[in-house]
């Protein structure tokens, strides 16, 4: 889902700019409330930031022949609410950008805008709604987890289709084209990262419940 | 519990396991490219015209520059998430086994 330094039009680049800064800034207010309201939760605030760090830097291989890595923004998403994950999304793709050559200081808000929010807010949504509807705690975190992930990557092939449209078919048509690239082979990464992600929820759910219960995640679901 | 995330674990493994063994999809060019690679050739192919405007400011040197340096990137994260489950279950095991403590000397 990284779009690659120069790789979109200047005015695109800035608009994704433009949209991504509230976002991020939302999302440093946020977090330094939340580090001063309730110090108890930082260490776990980091867990979830270095989770992602771990994720988007594995390049899994996938049935197409292809390979792409997960976004681990989905954990921290349900746990923090995903405001929170702007900023700590953010550090991950400046650090790919400044020291990989990955993503780009450019398209770094565009990068922001599928990694950083679109992905940890259809997390979001998709755990309150699954929750809402009864679905086991562990189902409704790997939907989350699986869905903010293919999100990410459906975003990225919008913002590639908007920025090159087809000559022929349009944006539709290009968006159909990137789709290729991005959205199957991202189908079993994403549940990897699904699958992941509830190992991470037991673990915590079996160690952690005081942070959790702080956070009010999940409450009742006490194994 | 455990057995759960044993059994999940072993299906992640499959996962990235199985792409490998499998028989590649006929046609392909290059096996185990990255997407984000091939976004960026979709991009040039459609596109001739289009030049990238910036350049990064930084690239690494060699391909074991990058690979340290994504290895690096793990490493960080797995050692800080490894330390927080892991002072978290030591607390817990402490706190599970004081309980047991004071109940025996009830």
């Amino acid at each position: 889902m990284h779009i690659a330094e120069g790789f979109l039009p200047p005015l695109h680049a800035a608009a994704w700019m433009a949209v991504s800064l509230p976002f991020v800034a939302v999302s440093a207010y946020r977090v330094d409330r939340l580090m001063r309201e309730q110090p108890q939760i930082k260490l776990l605030l980091a867990a979830a930031g270095a989770y992602a760090f771990i994720l988007s830097a594995l390049k899994l291989p996938s049935v197409t022949g292809s390979c792409s890595h997960a976004t681990g923004t989905g954990l921290g998403a349900i746990l923090f609410g995903p405001s929170v994950m702007a900023l700590l999304g953010t550090i991950v793709l400046v650090f790919q950008a400044l020291l990989l050559a990955h993503g780009g200081l450019t398209t770094l808000g565009a990068n922001v805008f599928s990694m950083a929010i679109a992905g940890p807010w259809i997390a979001h949504a998709v755990f309150h709604g699954s929750r809402r509807l009864h679905a086991p705690l562990a189902v409704s975190v790997f939907l989350a987890a699986t869905l903010g992930d293919w999100a990410t990557y459906l975003v990225t092939t919008g913002q590639l289709a908007l920025a090159f449209p087809d000559p022929v078919s349009g944006v539709a048509g290009a968006a159909v084209k990137f789709a290729g690239v991005f959205a199957l082979t991202q189908i079993p990464l994403a549940i990897i990262e699904g699958l992941l992600t509830v190992i991470v929820i037991n673990l915590l759910n079996q160690n952690s419940r005081q942070e959790l219960d702080l956070l009010a995640f999940a409450p009742g679901d006490v194994r | 519990m455990k057995r759960t995330n044993l059994v999940l674990l072993a299906i992640v493994l499959l996962l990235v396991i199985l792409p490998l063994v499998l028989p590649l999809p006929g046609g392909l060019k290059k096996p185990f490219s990255g997407t984000d690679n091939q976004g960026q050739n979709a991009i040039v192919t459609a596109n001739p015209d289009y030049r990238p405007w910036f350049e990064p400011l930084w690239k690494p040197p060699s391909a074991e520059i990058e690979s340290l340096l994504f290895a690096l990137q793990a490493a960080l994260g797995s050692g800080l998430l490894g330390y927080y489950l892991g002072l978290r279950r030591g607390q817990s095991q402490a706190r599970r086994q004081a309980r047991n403590r004071v109940d025996a000397s009830d």
